[in-house]
Formats: structure tokens, sequence, C-alpha cells
């Protein structure tokens, strides 16, 4: 159709396609294998040719409603069907329902003479004939150049074969024809040269003693494909194809915040923990806590009811759950609640293509809105440090635009080794919590720091990371003039910060209660002085008393004596005597006045 | 014996002319051919496992031998069929 639509002009209709059904490759090839068309798929043995092409044949028989026809060279139905039964693939019950035809070609070189000119009409009509029987509108040829095995003439099965492709084209079928690779060649027969209209590369790579499946496009007439390699995996559920380049920059950014399991570093995240679809980097040494880092944020997460996942690439889930119980965390009973899932495989299971893609299908399944990698690092003994990252950057996309909140460990070396994480990974990090271990007085503990999150405020101070039976605790770790402490230096410490507080308050205690007795003292003092004034002042006023007396009895002497001599009483005499009796009373009032004006401060003291 | 055609072709009138000649030299009277046409009986091709055309199948004695081609090649022919030409044999 669009050839002829191209004879008759600009007008750009899509090329029809024919979905295949296999995940992700009708993202790569925009659609679908071109439909009405042949297109080879090749690639070496255990590649995965004859899967392909059977998938191809029955998703199109199950969800397209399009039976077909498959021509098996090499192997025969019951071979195929047990096959595939594994993945899942009923052929039995598709042939049974008139989906889909098997039919296996056996060609026995010892078996055939040739004598002379021949074709190959025995092929077309038995494949006209299954196809007609059920209507097919797929094909797959696996694999063709098994004819080339069995037949000598080769001119003759070349102008066969190319006459057998231009001839499904004419039926309108979609067929997929597999070819084993050859030499510096796609074909080991020169395959390509026939079908052209699109070409699938299969390739089963080695690298490092770990396997890892890629399929490119290699052609594909008249149709945007992409041009990648894409790693594609095999499992229960037939192939599954990773594109890489599907994912983009433009997931959205949640301000919602989860919290990460432990109290007080949600504090420390300006008091409500990561944002809800951030990608979170725990690095450490060995045995600084990172998994139990991962395993706290797992149970607040389920805590809170969500569907948490955990990749352990290191431990296995019961030594997980295990080791969790001995800090109080349960993880056993969020799993038989079936919030949370375990996923665990060893980096060298498979290659580090297929772990990301394992990953991220087991993350379709369960579609967690929690994920905990333990530990990325791991996936280094599977992949160079720039397909480690290049991977991991997939992942984290992948993960971002599913919201899906994300915290990955990552094993440091070296303690002081603080801007190297071995995978280069803390740039795509949002968040990076920093696990240390501090060695001093023969003791190691364990620090968190913060040392990035993007978007908020943040502490930047460290904490000690305790691990109990109760669970974590962060506690403040002492700062003073003999630098950061923490563990038993940290509670010496602290002890003796507390013992000189306490000799600091006897001492002001001590301070206290001289003063005390010092003012009782001086109390005593005023109240002796007081006495021995009070003495001194009846002594006094005694003596003028006694000299009052004394004056007395001498004015009366005289006045006796004047009377005597015969004064005149009311004379001058009488009256200064009267005087000079009220003199010395006001001479005594004046003595009084003075002792006065010097005692005050001895009356004040009274 | 059976032969596998499809329709009219040359190369099917061929076979079978270049058969009977054959057969009538070397073993008159003592073979039988069954000619299929796979355009009028498709599903048939299945069993013999045919692919090429025309095909001369002998089914006895075993083993089954395939003769693909349009017999023009009678040497061949004879090999295929494990028969010893008469010629030689007399």
């Amino acid at each position: 159709m669009a050839k002829s639509s191209g004879r008759l002009g600009p007008t750009r209709n899509e090329l029809p396609k024919s979905p295949t059904g296999i995940k992700g490759l009708d993202d790569v090839t925009g659609g679908g294998l071109p439909k009405g068309r042949p297109s080879l798929v090749c690639g070496s043995a255990g590649c995965g040719k004859t899967l392909f092409a059977l998938e191809f044949l029955a998703r199109g028989a199950l969800d397209h409603n399009e039976p077909g026809v498959f021509m098996a060279f090499e192997e025969t139905a019951e071979e195929l069907t047990q096959n595939v039964a594994s993945l899942g693939i009923d052929l039995d019950d598709l042939v049974a329902r008139g989906k889909l035809v098997l039919d296996h070609v056996h060609i026995e070189r010892s078996e055939i003479q040739q004598t002379g000119e021949y074709d190959l009409d025995g092929l077309f009509i038995r494949l006209e004939h299954a196809i007609d029987s059920v209507k097919a509108k797929r094909v797959a040829l696996d694999t063709v150049e098994a004819l080339f095995a069995g037949f000598p003439d080769e001119m003759i099965l070349r102008a066969e074969l190319r006459r057998l492709f231009r001839w499904l084209k004419e039926k309108g079928v979609t067929a997929v024809i597999t070819a084993e690779r050859g030499e510096g060649t796609l074909t080991r027969h020169g395959m390509e040269e026939y079908v052209a209209d699109c070409v699938i590369l299969l390739d089963h790579r080695v690298n490092d003693q770990v396997s890892t499946r890629r399929l490119r496009v290699v052609k594909y007439r008249g149709s945007l494909h992409g041009t990648n390699e894409y790693p594609f995996l095999i499992d229960d559920d037939g192939i599954t194809v990773m594109p890489i380049t599907s994912l983009g920059l433009d997931h959205p950014a949640p301000t919602e915040r989860v919290s990460t399991g432990i109290e007080r570093l949600d504090f420390m995240l300006g008091g409500k923990g990561f944002y809800r679809g951030s990608s979170v980097l725990v690095t450490g040494g060995a045995g600084t806590g990172k998994s139990s880092t991962g395993a706290l944020f797992v149970d607040a997460a389920c805590g809170r009811g969500e569907t948490a996942l955990y990749v352990a690439l290191e431990e296995s889930p019961h030594q997980i759950k295990r080791n969790m119980g001995s800090i109080g965390v349960n993880l056993g009973r969020w799993e038989k609640k079936g919030l949370l899932h375990f996923f665990a495989a060893r980096p060298t299971a498979y290659g580090l293509e297929m772990h990301v893609a394992v990953i991220q299908k087991a993350i379709e399944q369960l579609n967690p809105q929690v994920v905990v990698i333990d530990q990325v690092t791991n996936l280094e003994a599977v992949g160079p440090t720039h397909d480690v990252k290049l991977a991991l950057t997939r992942m984290i996309d992948f993960l971002k635009s599913r919201r899906i909140t994300a915290l990955f460990t990552s094993l440091l070396p070296l303690a002081d080794e603080i801007d190297h994480t071995d995978v280069g990974i803390s740039s795509l990090m949002d968040v990076w919590i920093m696990l240390r271990n501090v060695e001093s007085d023969g003791e190691r503990n364990r620090t968190i720091y913060i040392l990035k999150s993007r978007g908020m405020s943040h502490s930047n101070q460290a904490r000690e990371f305790i691990l109990s039976s109760r669970g974590v605790e962060l506690a403040d770790v002492y700062l003073g003039p003999e630098g950061v402490l923490t563990g038993a230096a940290r509670a010496a410490r602290v002890g003796r910060d507390k013992a000189e507080a306490l000799t600091r308050r006897q001492e002001v205690e001590r301070r206290r209660r001289e003063l005390e007795s010092k003012r009782a003292a001086l109390k005593a003092q005023v109240v002796a002085l007081q006495a021995e004034f009070e003495i001194e002042e009846a002594e006094v006023l005694q003596s003028i008393e006694e000299m009052q007396l004394k004056e007395s009895v001498l004015a009366e002497g005289r006045s006796e004596m004047a009377r005597l001599r015969g004064a005149d009483p009311d004379g001058p005499t009488n009256r200064r005597q009267r005087n000079g009796q009220e003199g010395g009373a006001s001479e005594q009032n004046r003595e009084k006045a003075g002792r006065a004006k010097a005692g005050p401060g001895r009356r004040a003291g009274r | 014996m059976r032969l596998y055609v499809a329709g009219q072709t040359p190369k099917c009138l061929t076979a079978f002319s270049n058969l009977k000649k054959i057969c009538e030299e070397h073993m008159a009277g003592r073979y039988r051919i069954e000619v299929i046409d796979l355009l009028k009986n498709p599903q048939l091709a299945r069993g013999d496992q045919i692919l090429a055309i025309p095909t001369l199948v002998r089914k006895l004695p075993e083993p089954v031998r395939k003769i693909i081609g349009d017999l023009s090649d009678t040497e061949r022919v004879l090999v295929g069929l494990d028969l010893r030409p008469l010629k030689r044999g007399s």
C-alpha cells in the first residue's frame, strides 16, 4: 500500500503496521512490523529467533485476531509446543481453535537426489494451503535457510526464494523470516538481499562471562525506527524489549513529602522527609547501616499502606528479614500483607541490561510507590562503570516517570572519598545521604550526614547513627573544642561535662554559704559593737549626770554664800544666779547635741 | 512410486515422460506410478514432505528416496531408485 501511495504522489500515509505484541518492540518500530510484507529476523544460534517468530504469531492470533502459519524447518511441531509452553503460550490450543497452523518441513539431504530442473512449488502449495485453511494474516518461516542444506542447486534455490518472498507479499501476509547470522554478513546465505523491507538483528553477547541479549532494527523501509541496540530479555512472558531512548527528562515533580522512616532524619530534611518521586542515594562504607536505612524507609512506606519493592542484589530476602528483625523492623508482616515484595537476584545472574529490564518489569507488574535497590554497586560486577551509569539513569528516569520514590544504596570503598561514588551516579540523585564510620579510641561509630537534598532546606549537621534493638536513633554528636566526638568518647565527654557542671554547681553553693556565714558574722559583730556602745553611752550619761550634780551642788554653795553675805535676793545676783542655772542647763544640752553629732554611725548601726 | 506434480507445467510433463521411459526400460511391468497433482490435493504435500516439484518418491523398498527435478539425468534417477542399469547388468 505504501508502495502504491509512493507511486501515486506525496500522500503521506503512514505505512500500515502489524503490532508484534512483543513488549517494547512496537515502541521501537513505531507500531510493529510492516503489514503485508516479509521481515527478516537474523541472529546467531540461541538468540531467540524462533521465539521471536512464534511470539509474533501467537500474539497476533490471541490479541489481534490475526491467525498465523508457522513453518518450521528445524523443529517439529511437538518440540515447538513444548518449548514455548514454558512461556505461557499454548500452541495446541491455538491450533485446535484454528488460529494457528504448525507445519514442520522435514528436509533430509540423504533422501534427496537431484535429477534435473525443479522448482519449489511444493513448498508454495503447502504454504498456500496452510494460509488458506486458517485465513492466516501472519506467516513465520523458521529458518528458511535450512533449504540450502537440503537442496543442492543454489542457483535454483535463490531464484525460488526470491519468488517465494514476492509471492508472500502478493498474498498480503505479514511474514517473519528467520535466518542464521553469517560471518561478516547479516545472514549466512545473503537472505537480506531478498527480504529488504525490515531487518531486525538479534544478538547474544557475552561480556565478562555475562550474557546480554540485544536487538537492533537494522533497516525499516518507509518508516522511522529506533536505531539503537536495545537490550531484550526472554522470561516467563516471552520477549521483552527495553527501549532506552523512550524516556525523557519531562517527569513531573511532586511536592508531596514522604517520611524516611527515621524521625530525626525527617527533621534534618526540612522536617518532612523526601519529596515523593525523588531518588535518594545512601552511600557508606561496609557496615554503616545502608541496608537498615533502606529497610526503615520501606517499613515506613508500608506503614502508610503503600506498596514497596525491595530489590536485593546482595542478600536473600530471608536474610534481610532476619537482620532487620535485630533492629526492631519487622518486614515479614508487610510481606504477609502483600505490601512488601522482595526481588532478589545475584548481580552476576544476568547482564546489566537484563538486570535493569528485569527490575523494571517487576516494577511494572507491582506498581509500587517505593523502591529500594540494595545495592547498586553490585551492578558494577556485570558492567563497566559507564554502562552502569547509563543503566541507572534509565532506571531513575523510569522511576521518576512513575512517581516512585527510590532509595539506592551504594558502597563506598573508603570513607575519605566523599565526593566519589564508584558508579558516579550522585549527580543523578536528588538526595544524597552519607553514612560514615568514624574511628576513634578503638571503636567505630556510625555517623550520618546529608550531603545534598535538592529543593529543600536541610540540616548541615552530622548526627550519630545508633542501631539498637529498638530501631535507629540519631543522636547529636558532641561538638566541642576537641572536635566531633561519637560513641563512647561522646558518652565519656558528656559524663565529664556532667561532672564539671556538678562541680560548678557545688562551687556556687559553697560561695553562697560563705556569703551567708560572713553576713551572720557581720551581724554578730554589729550586735557586739552595739552592746559596747550602749555600755559606753550609759557610762558617759552617768558621768554627765554626776558632773551636773556637782555643778548644781557648787551653785547651791555659791548662793548659800551669797545669802550669807547678805546680798539682795531680788538683786542682780539673784537674776544672774537664775541665768547661770539656765546657762548650765543649756551647756548640758549643747554637750548632748555635740555627742549626737559625733555618733550618727553608731546610732545607724543600732 | 509416487510422482508429485503441480499442474501441467513443462517440467512436470517432462518428468512424467522421463519416468515412464526409465521404468519401461528397466523394470517393465514391475512398477506402479501414482501421479499426485498438488494443485488438486494440496494437503498431500505435508505427508511426504514435498517441497520441490516435481518430486518422485520411492516408498518401497525402504528407505524412502526422493528424486527431485525433471528426471532428465537417467543415471542419477537410477542411482536414486537404487536400480542397476539393465544394460550394464546383463
